[in-house]
């Protein structure tokens, strides 16, 4: 689907968004939806940044690290990705006090999400390296670099462009499990949405803005990495179209 | 004393599990000598490259570079297999081209040219560039400087790779049958660089080629290789017009036959 067609059903869902909110049975709802909403791109936003950081270090340390950091980094991997994001998060909210160890509710939700992601990040780093062509590899050691600097200036660049299109995915992945995070007293959108459901039993409005709101945001993110990966790929494909 | 080789395989082996590609090799190159590679294909030549390249490890023997271990060290007398640091002083001397050019994609001719010079040597970027500049201009392609692999032809590809090799002075430079991806009319221009280079520049040179006439004019010496093993080595003009061994024979007859 071409970037076009994406800007157009993002400026369908806003003005969908926006004419619901005129009407008077919907207009009641939305301070408290949108409240709800910059609490969910605020968690969804942190949690990617934070799933980027250990999906590469995790991708890097078990290429290349040393064993004991290796081991670490699949163990890891597979704890966080072999087991659901709802349990990580009670475990981390409810679990850990009983160790002493207290933690906010949006960290808990930051740290949960960012490293349930950061597992299967980890994966599409280290898929997106091997894909880089070995005569590239081949040529760095020719010229007598160091593995670190053969990573960050030849691999890493080439590598990047692969990751995009699949980091968006897992994005969009992240934005949508934040509606877990209602389960430990969060007042996300999901949990907005619950709370005024039940109070007021108007389920057709609440849930269509929900949803809406949802759509919005993950066509935003999918947008954005469009762009990214149409900018990352220029230097890429320079002149080929020449 | 005399002078030690540039380079010098002591009775190297390679192998691939049960499949020995390389058996026994000696092999001396001296000082600014250029020698050709020829041989069917399997016979270990490429192999040859890309272990003094350190892009293969070796299974026996000791490759020497200007009288020192490459992939050994010496540690209480004894030579023991060398760490990075070690390979990495040692290979500074070396530099490779290679079949398929393996240019940066995401980086300008220039840019490509000035990479390694910058990150591994420490150069200011200023006098990188203008190294970089004199050998773009040493390959013909000053005006071409700011393209990017993709807009370049496989010809000027391989010659930006032959001045990002030059870059890095290194005293051997290694030819991995650089004109095979080649067009055909694209093939004189490459080997016409490599022969200003072989003029102009001090360098020890070592190359796979299957460029019968390039190797004939341009070699001091020609080494047929044949399952692992090096059958026959000479000058070119005794190699090519009087070879004595069978198996060489039949090579250059095949060759010539089908160029």
């Amino acid at each position: 689907m071409g970037i076009r067609t994406l800007v157009a059903m993002l400026a369908v869902a806003l003005v969908v968004i926006g004419a619901l909110a005129t009407q008077e049975s919907y207009k009641v709802f939305m301070p408290g939806l949108l409240q709800g909403a910059v609490l969910t791109i605020e968690i969804a936003i942190l949690g990617s940044l934070l799933a980027i950081v250990m999906g590469v270090l995790a991708a890097l340390a078990r290429m290349y690290g040393p064993a004991p950091l290796r081991w670490l980094a699949t163990v890891y991997v597979e704890i966080f990705r072999g087991t659901s994001a709802l349990v990580q998060l009670f475990w981390l909210f409810f679990v850990l006090p009983q160790f002493g160890v207290t933690l906010d509710a949006f960290l808990v939700a930051v740290l949960a999400l960012g490293l349930n992601v950061g597992a299967y990040g980890s994966e599409v780093v280290r898929g997106a390296i091997q894909s880089v062509a070995r005569g590239q590899w081949e040529a760095s050691t020719a010229l007598n670099m160091s593995r670190p600097q053969m990573l960050r200036r030849i691999i890493l660049p080439q590598a990047f462009v692969a990751m995009i299109p699949p980091w968006g995915n897992l994005f969009i992945e992240l934005l949508k499990s934040t509606a877990l995070v209602s389960l430990i007293t969060l007042s996300d959108l999901a949990f907005k949405a619950q709370q005024m459901n039940q109070n007021t039993f108007k389920t057709i409005p609440i849930f269509t803005l929900v949803l809406l709101m949802y759509l919005a945001m993950s066509l935003v993110v999918t947008i954005g990495m469009r762009l990214l990966e149409r900018r990352a790929s220029l230097g890429l494909a320079r002149g080929k179209a020449a | 004393m005399t002078e030690q080789p540039m380079v010098r395989f002591d009775n190297v082996s390679k192998r691939y599990g049960a499949l020995t590609v390389l058996d026994g090799l000696n092999l001396e190159i001296a000082r600014g000598e250029k020698v050709s590679i020829i041989g069917p294909s399997g016979s270990g030549k490429t192999t040859v490259l890309r272990m003094l390249m350190t892009l293969e490890t070796i299974n026996d023997g000791v490759i020497w570079v200007e009288g020192e271990p490459l992939t050994h060290m010496e540690r209480n007398g004894k030579l023991v297999p060398a760490d990075l640091a070690h390979i990495r002083k040692i290979r500074a001397k070396i530099g490779m081209v290679f079949q398929s050019f393996n240019l940066f994609p995401h980086m300008t001719a220039m840019q490509n040219c000035i990479e390694a010079p910058i990150t591994v040597l420490g150069m200011k970027r200023a006098d990188a560039e203008a190294r970089a500049a004199e050998l773009l201009d040493m390959v013909g392609l000053s005006e071409k400087k700011d393209h990017y692999p993709s807009q370049l032809s496989g010809g000027q590809q391989q010659r930006v790779a032959i001045a990002r090799a030059c870059a890095m002075r290194p005293k051997i430079m290694l030819f991995d049958e650089v004109t095979s991806a080649l067009d055909p009319e694209l093939v004189g221009e490459v080997l016409e660089v490599i022969r200003k280079l072989g003029r102009e520049h001090d360098l020890t040179m070592l190359m796979v080629t299957h460029q019968m006439g390039f190797a004939k004019e341009f070699s001091d010496r020609v080494c047929f290789f044949h399952a692992g093993k090096i059958c026959e080595q000479g000058p070119p003009s005794e190699l090519f017009g009087a070879p004595k061994n069978e198996r060489t024979r039949q090579f250059l007859h095949a060759v010539l036959e089908a160029g």
